[in-house]
């Protein structure tokens, strides 16, 4: 490894790789840096090695990534997997972590890829073991091959969970339920932008698909679901949740939840990049151009870290910020990049009809986001529950960095991940406040956690 | 709006001033530009040390060190306090020197408070220290508090007196309007009797509309903290001869700091983490307890402080005009005194002098 490149890139998924092999293509010394063991991000997990009767059983969307890879591959890009970034500067400077060796790297641009995560949203319940989130269901199956052996209960909001189900039910799995939260207000609120969903119709198309092959398997799916929770001793025992007006229970061991993903923003944000609330995708999301510029010179962003718009976008991002990267290091001239990227620009669109019906259909209800239950922990790692940031906000702290100096939500090894968001909508709630005003925990580096020996090994690398 | 006094600056300095002058009958505002200690005061690692204090704080530091024992009686909230000492470590006859002089000096000065313990009473009250440390400087009666709840407490309790407290109000300009002093912020314009500047890294953007600029450098100052671990250490850690300062809080989490400068833009307020002298610290506390080798780092940060070329704080009349006062530039260790700062002010204020010496913080001493 250099310790400077023309372009770093930070990911290993569709939007990383595509960049990367894009800047590759014209010869600009260029590395993707992968916090990942393998290649292929979180959609494509394992696809250069999984084994091909799982591959399919997975869908021809996973498929897709084998490309990718390949050419990727191909291209003069160099590859580090198992590399951790903890750190990202304004003057695009990155720690990274490799074998507990921890060094400084520089490069002219960089693409931040970092993908997306799921939403944790808390609910009564949701730290039982045995309650995980749907991703984790996949990432255990598609890297592993590992299933629910005992039946699992499918309850959140989003396509993933519908992709989930289908999955498990071609690799045997007993799907007891799939309890979706999506208020059916939703389906009426989320018509109008239906026509232009149309354009993108090989999504409904799929989405409807998924459904029926469901239904002809004869797994419960329940619309309009509320009150979820997960009860249980010291082990998720039961789900139990409201329907139809009436009260009703599962017996399960196993829940699997999904709330639709969020950009993964710490490196952008500790790189000091401006961020804005994006209501209709519910989440924060660093501000950026068509070409995935951000407000600080030579960092740009690309796929789902910039906003979620799926894979397939993704890929197209990931080219478009490849070609302004190399527009950037004078590689190319802006009538090239303009016409070099005009295919994708217009993928890029094609592939976008879509969102505003899916975000529209699958808005979260505030009720869920602002943890309504008071006994609920809402931060993890240092155990706040939902009713003591409310007495937080009662007691006149009343923005979410204040809550978190007060009630050390967020402090924790996760550092606020899991509950950034919550505390946001918790906080808006009761102050009648935008999410926005109220604002999400300053970041606070390293991005991802070191140990002391693994900081002070900086010690003996130069650093550039 | 109109008070007796204003005070610029919201951090714990201009509420411990706030509240003692308002228990003593004064209306008080306190004007903040971002929120109440939002830069030094609330990301302090919150160190109650009177050990190691430059001679002429100790009279101030002794005073400070009694009020904090019975802080509940002042603010009505104990501010997580905890008082297991702090110490400050030799690890060779060198270090050992530059102790017992330091101690013999505070004897000569007629204080008791720090001492010298040998080896073996070192490995007593930390067991888990390197076996390489030949004895420390003590002082049994300090220890820590949690900086952002005893800022809460200050504001609290002053509010509950009557104290106004002015978010996002920035200072413009100051004028005196006949005898009274009129400011110009963002939200307006205040009036009083009194002006207070206690406006940390910004206070010589105030004494310089006052005509009296001092030679305050802002400097952003680093901490790290780790994730939670099993108790292992009691005193909050200091070394005679590297930059160290380290405590396990009472969640079991460990805050490193020790005079880390961060890279620092003083007019955007950007702070950029200096990884390279956190790796220094890192190696540091390494070499003090060499098992917490594995233990995360789970956030760093750096708050931006007012430091003064002489290390102490002005504490001061302003020398140019009447009815004008100053408290800033604590130069990264004024958490504990900030329940002295309010006493000492109020009676400098109302009374003409404090009962303790201030005059070495004198703002003329510059010249």
């Amino acid at each position: 490894m250099k310790s400077h490149y023309q372009l770093l890139v930070i990911g290993g998924g569709p939007a990383g790789l595509a960049a990367a092999t894009t800047a590759a293509e014209q010869g600009v010394s260029c590395a993707v840096l992968d916090e990942q063991a393998m290649l292929g991000g979180q959609i494509y997990r394992s696809i250069e090695t999984i084994p091909d009767q799982r591959a399919q059983k997975l869908g021809s969307e996973y498929l897709r990534g084998k490309k990718i890879a390949a050419t990727f591959r191909e291209s003069s890009a160099e590859y580090y997997p198992n590399t951790k970034v903890w750190s990202l500067n304004n003057e695009r400077e990155v720690g990274i972590l490799q074998n507990d060796q921890a060094s400084v790297i520089t490069a002219d641009q960089i693409i931040v890829a970092s993908g997306a995560l799921e939403r944790p949203v808390p609910f009564p319940g949701w730290t039982l073991p045995g309650v995980m989130q749907a991703g984790a269901g996949q990432i255990l199956y598609k890297s592993a091959g590992i299933v629910p052996d005992n039946g699992v209960v499918l309850a959140g909001s989003g396509p993933l969970l519908l992709l989930l189900a289908w999955q498990y039910l071609h690799a045997g799995v007993e799907v007891k339920a799939l309890l979706d939260v999506t208020p059916l207000a939703n389906h009426i609120t989320a018509l109008p932008k239906f026509p232009r969903a149309l354009l993108a119709h090989h999504y409904l198309t799929k989405g409807i698909g998924y459904q029926i092959e469901l239904k002809r398997a004869g797994i419960p799916m329940l619309f309009g679901v509320s009150d979820l929770r997960a009860e249980g001793d010291d082990q998720c025992q039961r789900v139990s949740f409201k329907h139809s007006g009436k009260q009703k229970t599962i017996e399960s061991e196993l829940l699997l939840t999904h709330f639709g993903v969020i950009p993964h923003i710490w490196l952008t944000q500790s790189a000091g990049c401006h961020h804005q609330w994006d209501g209709s995708q519910q989440c924060w999301r660093p501000q950026h151009d068509e070409w995935g510029n951000t407000d600080i010179d030579g960092i740009l962003v690309a796929g789902d870290g910039a906003g979620i718009n799926g894979a397939r976008s993704a890929e197209h991002a990931g080219r478009l910020a490849g070609f302004e990267a190399l527009f950037a290091l004078d590689i190319i001239s802006q009538k090239e990049r303009d016409s070099k990227a005009a295919k994708d620009r217009k993928w890029m669109q094609d592939e976008r009809h879509i969102r505003p019906f899916l975000e529209k259909y699958y808005q979260i209800p505030q009720k869920l986001l602002a943890t309504a239950d008071d006994e609920t922990i809402v931060c993890r790692c240092e155990e706040v529950t939902a009713g003591e940031i409310r007495q937080a906000v009662k007691d006149g702290h009343d923005n979410s960095n204040q809550v978190k100096f007060f009630t050390r939500c967020g402090m924790g090894p996760c550092q606020g991940r899991q509950c950034t968001n919550a505390v946001a909508h918790i906080v808006a709630d009761e102050k009648d406040m935008s999410v926005e005003k109220v604002g999400h925990f300053r970041g606070r580096p390293p991005v991802a956690p070191l140990t002391l020996e693994q900081l002070a090994s900086l010690k003996n690398k130069e650093v550039s | 709006m109109n008070s007796d006094v204003i005070i610029i600056g919201g951090g714990l300095m201009g509420s411990s001033i706030a509240l003692q002058l308002a228990m003593r009958g004064c209306s008080c505002s306190v004007i903040e530009k971002d929120s109440p200690g939002r830069h030094s005061s609330g990301v302090s690692a919150g160190g109650l040390r009177l050990l190691n204090r430059d001679p002429a704080e100790i009279p101030l530091s002794v005073e400070a060190s009694k009020m904090w024992r019975d802080i509940e009686s002042l603010l009505d909230s104990d501010c997580d306090a905890r008082f297991p000492g702090q110490i400050r470590v030799a690890e060779n006859k060198a270090d050992m020197e530059k102790l017992e002089q330091r101690a013999a000096l505070v004897r000569s000065l007629g204080y008791e408070h720090e001492e010298i313990i040998g080896k073996e009473e070192l490995y007593q009250l930390v067991p888990a220290i390197s076996p390489h440390c030949v004895g420390a400087l003590i002082n049994r009666t300090d220890g820590y508090a949690r900086p952002y709840h005893a800022l809460t407490a200050f504001r609290r309790k002053a509010e509950s007196v009557g104290v106004k407290y002015y978010s996002s109000t920035e200072v413009y300009r100051v004028e005196k309007e006949g005898e009274n002093w009129q400011i110009k912020t963002s939200q307006g314009i205040f009036n009083s009797s009194i002006l207070v500047n206690c406006a940390g890294a910004w206070a010589n953007k105030i004494s310089t509309m006052l005509d009296e600029s001092v030679p305050l450098t802002a400097k952003a100052l680093m901490l790290m903290v780790t994730e939670k671990l099993p108790h292992f250490v009691d005193p909050v850690m200091g070394a005679a001869s590297r930059k160290l300062s380290f405590k396990q809080m009472q969640n079991g989490s460990l805050i490193i700091g020790g005079a880390l400068v961060a890279k620092l833009d003083f007019e955007k307020e950007k702070t950029d983490i200096d990884w390279a002298q956190l790796a220094e610290s890192a190696e540091t506390v390494v070499s003090f307890f060499p098992q917490l080798k594995d233990v995360r780092i789970v956030r760093a940060w750096a708050g931006i402080e007012s430091f003064m070329p002489d290390n102490i704080p002005v504490i001061s009349q302003s020398q140019t005009h009447d009815n004008a006062y100053h408290a800033f530039g604590f130069s990264a260790h004024g958490f504990q005194l900030s329940p002295v700062i309010g006493k000492v002010m109020s009676q400098l204020i109302l009374d003409g002098q404090s009962e303790l010496p201030i005059q070495p913080f004198h703002i003329g001493r510059f010249k």
